[in-house]
């Protein structure tokens, strides 16, 4: 630990209960309660191990290839004329996002808990991907639930998963997206409890996995931390990430939170705009309730239904996010704006011409509000941007967004 | 307090009787065929009634009430009609124990206070919420009580030696046993580990113990009525409504008679 955690840290959460503030918690089934219980207790074990450390290090270095670089996007912080922009190059990683940060850490821990099948769910298919790699290579098999709609933008993942040995269920329920899918995955888990880990994607769902895929999650920051005052010799006065469920931000925004001089910033996918329907903005449009085991932001209607959101990114795609965020944004410790699916798409490109780095539309809208920001930043200013993942998996998206048939 | 539910628990008792339980979804298949089913339900043999809330994402329902589900709130269900399903229930029906039973959001977002005042006034005597683990107790349970309405907890197989107090502590009414480890409408298998789990439930509290989930046939209804207080049915009634329709969800056959018929046949194996 670089910092110390002490009484008025930012970074205490989750308390006993599950709970950030009045966010998070435990609301599933009976079922599962006693798994969830298991599940704490074998991760906080596991936290005290050093076998444990030193085996998801040694995975982590040589088998993912971190650490991440932090790359200093000079071309383009030219071109946008204000703050010297860094990438953290989450897209290098194996398999090609940030999710196998928290996935080698989940099957370490499934294989810990002597679990010997694997599921997940998926929205852009960069978590099932990284689940079933992750499963290939200790030989378990894999079942990965992946809604109808994200199944026909995400071909390429489809078929990677397939490669790899995983079964893709695919689930036409509600809009066949991912909040379907971890429907699907949760039913699944409660009729398979004995011998199933549920291995969760983003730091959502009930306590304790927002805390687990935080923890793991967060090498990000606390890369980028070491790297920057390598670099700049001082923190950055910006960090930006985009939001879906929120687990490659919470990495990132975690190890900084009580550094307040610098300003963290969510991006939330605001579709078409947060005066229609079609946006997946939980926090800056929805109102708390509770959804897949924890309260949370969600977007709903008055009779607490829960709202199929849209955005042109899948990964984005979830009416709701990490409860942490929920609790950051209530304390004000960071600022949630929303990036319309153009912005997004502009910022794709933009990177693509002037770096030469083709970005997952997730990232994209992380990338699209250091467009808007840097230029009104003077040139001294550093912002570190959180590219999570690469764009190949959205190539056919962008190229149907501008109007070409694929 | 004494309330409808154990009321009802008691006189069969009394009459060496098990409770037949019967699950229907609110606004399945539109608002006033449910109700009708609803009025019919006490007359074909059922002694309390399980009032589902639709809800959009129910992670512990499989396939049929899943849609069943999705048609209610298509057909602009809301929670408010459902405690309104509950007060015209009431007009003519002073005796039968209404549990409403569902997922925590839409009663969070209507307001546990407001919710618990109007769910009293229409005469709901229980409620049983899928997602809230005793570990939650302080969201609903515990209001619950404080406001008079029973709270029925859920026992699974997965409740063992040490957690059977916990989920016992602050419960009410009786104890749902959900009969396997998994969702509605699965097929019933292990009627031994079923009676063991219900006998090891029932010697460590007074409450009456009703066995539900895949509970479909009257041979099915014999075997564990044997072992538990209650059974307790529900995608079968499901099924038995969305067989009176067509594609389309629109009444095509008598769902009322339907439910009749299969609950007087289920009732006469209890």
């Amino acid at each position: 630990m670089t910092q110390p955690v002490d009484l008025n840290s930012y970074r205490n959460g989750p308390d006993a209960m599950g709970m950030f503030g009045m966010f998070g918690g435990c609301f599933v089934p009976e079922t599962l309660m006693p798994l969830l219980i298991e599940l704490h207790a074998a991760y906080t074990v596991a936290c005290l191990d050093t076998q444990f450390k030193t085996a998801l290090e040694e995975l982590s270095t040589d088998y993912a290839g971190r650490p991440s670089k932090l790359y200093y996007a000079e071309r383009l912080s030219i071109h946008l004329g204000g703050a010297r922009i860094y990438l953290k190059r989450e897209d290098l990683n194996h398999t090609g996002s940030h999710k196998i940060n928290n996935c080698l850490g989940q099957i370490l821990l499934a294989l810990r808990m002597g679990k010997t099948r694997i599921i997940a769910e998926t929205g852009a298919g960069q978590h099932g991907v990284a689940v079933a790699t992750v499963s290939a290579r200790f030989g378990l098999p894999c079942i990965v639930y992946m809604g109808t709609k994200d199944i026909e933008r995400q071909k390429p993942n489809v078929f990677r998963m397939n490669l790899l040995g995983a079964t893709v269920e695919p689930i036409s329920a509600g809009h066949g997206t991912l909040k379907d899918a971890m429907n699907e995955a949760l039913r699944d888990w409660v009729k398979n409890i004995s011998n199933t880990y549920y291995l969760i994607g983003t730091a959502a769902g009930p306590h304790p996995y927002p805390k687990i895929v935080r923890d793991f999650q967060s090498v990000i920051g606390k890369e980028v931390r070491k790297q920057i005052l390598e670099r700049e010799g001082r923190l950055p006065d910006m960090i930006i990430a985009a939001v879906g469920g929120g687990s490659n931000a919470i990495g990132l925004f975690h190890p900084f939170l009580d550094e307040t001089n610098v300003d963290i910033i969510g991006v939330e996918a605001g579709g078409r705009g947060l005066n229609t329907h079609e946006h997946c903005s939980s926090i800056t449009a929805g109102s708390p309730g509770v959804l897949h085991g924890n309260r949370t932001y969600l977007l709903q209607n008055e009779d607490g239904q829960i709202c199929n959101g849209h955005s042109i990114s899948a990964g984005l795609d979830y009416p709701g996010i990490g409860p942490e965020h929920s609790w950051l944004k209530d304390i004000c410790r960071v600022e949630y704006v929303p990036i319309l699916d153009h912005e997004a798409l502009e910022a794709f490109q933009l990177l693509t011409r002037v770096e030469g780095i083709i970005p997952a539309l997730e990232s994209s809208h992380a990338l699209a509000e250091a467009v808007k920001r840097a230029p009104k930043m003077t040139k001294d200013k550093v912002v570190v941007v959180n590219l999570s993942g690469r764009g190949d998996k959205d190539i056919h998206t962008v190229g149907r967004a501008r109007g070409l048939d694929m | 307090m004494i309330t409808r539910i154990d009321r009802i628990f008691a006189a069969l008792k009394v009459r060496g009787q098990k409770a037949m339980i019967t699950y229907i979804m609110a606004g399945y298949p539109d608002y006033e065929t449910g109700l009708a089913i609803m009025k019919t339900l006490p007359e074909s043999g059922a002694d309390v009634i399980e009032l589902g809330i639709p809800f959009s994402d129910p992670i512990a329902d499989g396939a049929s009430i899943q849609v069943a589900g999705m048609r209610a709130l298509r057909n602009g269900q809301t929670l408010q009609k459902t405690i309104k399903m509950v007060h015209a229930f009431r007009q003519n029906n002073n005796k039968t124990p209404v549990v409403v039973m569902g997922y925590y959001n839409p009663i969070y977002v209507y307001g546990v206070d407001r919710f618990l005042r109007d769910a009293q006034i229409a005469g709901v005597d229980g409620i049983l919420v899928v997602d809230l683990p005793p570990e939650m107790d302080q969201e609903l349970c515990i209001p619950a009580r404080q406001a008079g309405i029973s709270f029925i907890r859920i026992a699974t197989p997965t409740t063992d030696d040490k957690r059977r107090p916990i989920v016992l502590q602050n419960t009410s009414g009786f104890i749902y046993y959900v009969s396997m480890t998994g969702i509605t409408g699965q097929t019933l298998t292990n009627s031994m580990e079923i009676a063991l789990s219900v006998k090891q439930i029932k010697a460590h509290t007074a409450l009456p113990v009703a066995v539900g989930f895949g509970i479909k046939t009257a041979d099915q209804v014999a075997k564990m009525s044997a072992i538990a207080d209650g059974v307790i049915v529900g995608t079968a009634i499901i099924n038995a409504i969305t067989s009176t329709l067509d594609g389309q969800g629109k009444i095509v056959g008598n769902p009322i008679e339907a439910v009749d018929i299969l609950v007087r046949n289920l009732h006469s194996s209890v």
